[in-house]
């Protein structure tokens, strides 16, 4: 890789020997994958790790060496969401205490990330690049992010780029200021070397689809004609939330950094199908593919007629649009019964910005409050990291808390009724 | 011997182990959280997507799969798991190493002193071929034996 007169000093150690290591660390890294050099981080960071547990040690211990050597991040940062919500979500006495052992290093790590740059208290989300959360990449931005579902987001969506960061690595891009340029940095890298057709009868679920693209394509580039039919050609609200959720299905059911719609998305719109690599793949799905992939999931649950404790919807986080639909859209499901309030334990996880500006609409909070229905910050896929949590009878309408978990799949329509009733669909 | 394979090394060494093989990627992060959480002293996979390794018991073995898939967090997972002692011998990618990986291995190596031997494109071959607790010997310029 080419290095400048600047970048060679710190990596003979010029700067100091923990910026020495990090230069190392990311000369190598690049090395691996052909970068032809350095660029520069021109957007403010979001790292992926957000929870203080014993296990991630090393991780702390490499923070330590990066304070204790006077370094900061650049710009103000966010990360994932926290692990635990004691205040809103329910625990049983023994998960409290299993939970609170597992996170018990959570303060000193937030004292660690405040020491770094945090933006705010209130800058733990998987979803920061909504407006509400306040770290929003521009078109073009060059970014070092880790978190997968943000990572697919911001280069599909927004069009900004950035390699799928391992946590680690995210850090010390940032704390350089540099990125080695491979891959989704690159006009090249983003080429698309799958392209995938959707003939389905009418707008698939994000989660499924997700599921399938990625399942398929595992770390490549999908570029997916037909879903415009369905979405329309502009970028609205809802549109970006359907991305959102497809997006951290194709993240997390395999590897996928970016994906292109079809007179949709920025790079899909400017360069139409030339985004599609020469000697490409192609993937149809129809709706008997996607019923295949549906049943191809694996029950976790040890007795599969339990009935439900718990039902989390916002894995990755809600956007403010997505929880109002929600409390509407159970609202609705129960007053249609003459219902009272929900049958099991619901949690909706949002930004924590994003639940400030939900509580100012006075209407929609009363909704929330008089069907029972809970609203945290919460990261489940970390509440369900506790074994005592993990062996409850979860459900989800997540495909990626479902890849990591022992939650259960259903779609939106079957969520609302497992709800309602608190037993699962015939 | 009866098969030599020759990769690109990423992280050097030479070390023999019994291989434990997988036809798919394994997702870092559902493999091995179980393991590290409980203090485990033995490391099982719990990628439950990953019908050849899961429940299998994977540290101290020579783990031959194409790449590993899933979250961000995948490459401190490995240095996590580096640390606690349950990482594999040695890691044999039959593609090209994915970043997540190369950066779990190399964040070990710099920042914590645990080596994890690392090859890749090794070619499909070498999973067609191995087998669950064959032997195999890796030499330090990415040669793999099976013996």
């Amino acid at each position: 890789m080419y290095l400048t007169n600047e970048e060679k000093e710190m990596l003979n150690g010029a700067a100091g020997a923990v910026v020495q290591k990090a230069m190392k660390t990311i000369v190598s890294y690049g090395d691996i994958f052909d970068a032809d050099r350095l660029v520069p981080i021109t957007g403010a960071p979001h790292f992926v790790i957000s929870v203080g547990t014993g296990v991630m040690k090393p991780y702390y211990d490499m923070l330590d060496e990066l304070i204790d050597a006077g370094l900061t991040m650049r710009m103000p940062f966010t990360v994932d969401p926290r692990p635990v919500d004691f205040s809103n979500v329910s625990y049983n006495p023994a998960e409290r205490v299993v939970t609170g052992l597992i996170y018990r290093h959570q303060k000193k790590y937030e004292e660690q990330l405040l020491r770094l740059g945090l933006k705010s208290l209130n800058s733990f989300s998987c979803a920061s690049y909504q407006e509400e959360a306040g770290n929003t990449p521009r078109y073009g931005d060059m970014l070092a992010w880790s978190e997968s579902s943000a990572v697919v987001y911001v280069n599909s969506v927004i069009g900004a780029r950035t390699n799928r960061n391992s946590a680690g690595i995210d850090v010390l891009c940032n704390i350089l200021g540099k990125a080695p340029n491979f891959d989704l940095l690159t006009d090249r890298g983003r080429e698309a070397t799958w392209r995938i057709d959707v003939r389905t009868g009418a707008l698939p679920n994000p989660q499924l689809l997700g599921s399938a693209i990625g399942m398929k394509v595992v770390e490549h580039v999908p570029y997916i004609t037909g879903l415009d039919a369905f979405l329309g050609t502009e970028l609205v609200q809802p549109v970006k939330d359907y991305l959102k959720d497809m997006g951290a299905a194709c993240a997390s059911n395999g590897a996928v950094g970016l994906f292109h719609v079809e007179n949709l998305t920025p790079e899909a719109g400017a360069r139409g199908r030339s985004l599609l690599a020469e000697g490409h793949q192609t993937y149809v799905i129809d709706d008997a593919e996607l019923e295949r992939v549906m049943s191809s999931y694996p029950v976790m649950w040890k007795r599969p007629d339990k009935k439900p404790k718990k039902c989390f919807i916002g894995c990755p986080h809600l956007s403010l649009a997505q929880l109002r639909g929600w409390v509407e859209a159970i609202d609705g499901e129960l007053e249609s019964r003459r219902a009272g309030k929900v049958r099991l334990e619901t949690v909706l996880c949002a930004p924590p910005d994003v639940i400030d500006a939900f509580h100012r609409d006075r209407e929609c909070t009363e909704k929330q409050k008089r069907r029972g229905i809970t609203v945290s910050g919460i990261c489940p896929l970390m509440y369900m990291t506790d074994p005592l949590s993990a062996m409850l009878p979860i459900v989800t309408n997540s495909n990626k808390l479902r890849t990591y978990t022992t939650a259960r799949f259903y779609p939106d329509e079957d969520i609302l009724k497992i709800i309602r009733t608190g037993r699962l669909p015939v | 011997m009866k098969a030599t394979f020759k990769g690109r090394v990423i992280i050097g060494g030479s070390v023999t182990g019994r291989a434990v093989v997988s036809s798919a990627s394994f997702n870092t992060l559902a493999t091995y959280t179980r393991s590290a959480i409980t203090h485990s002293r033995t490391a099982v996979c719990y990628d439950k997507d990953n019908r050849d390794l899961y429940k299998k018991v994977i540290s101290g073995k020579i783990i031959c799969l194409p790449q590993t898939i899933g979250s961000t967090s995948g490459g401190l997972v490995i240095q996590a798991i580096a640390a606690l002692g349950l990482a594999p011998l040695a890691f044999l990618f039959s593609e090209k190493i994915d970043s997540l990986a190369a950066s779990g291995v190399l964040l070990a190596d710099i920042w914590t002193g645990k080596r994890i031997v690392t090859i890749d494109r090794l070619g499909d071959e070498i999973l067609k071929t191995v087998r669950d607790d064959d032997m195999l010997e890796i030499s330090e310029d990415g040669t793999v034996m099976l013996m």
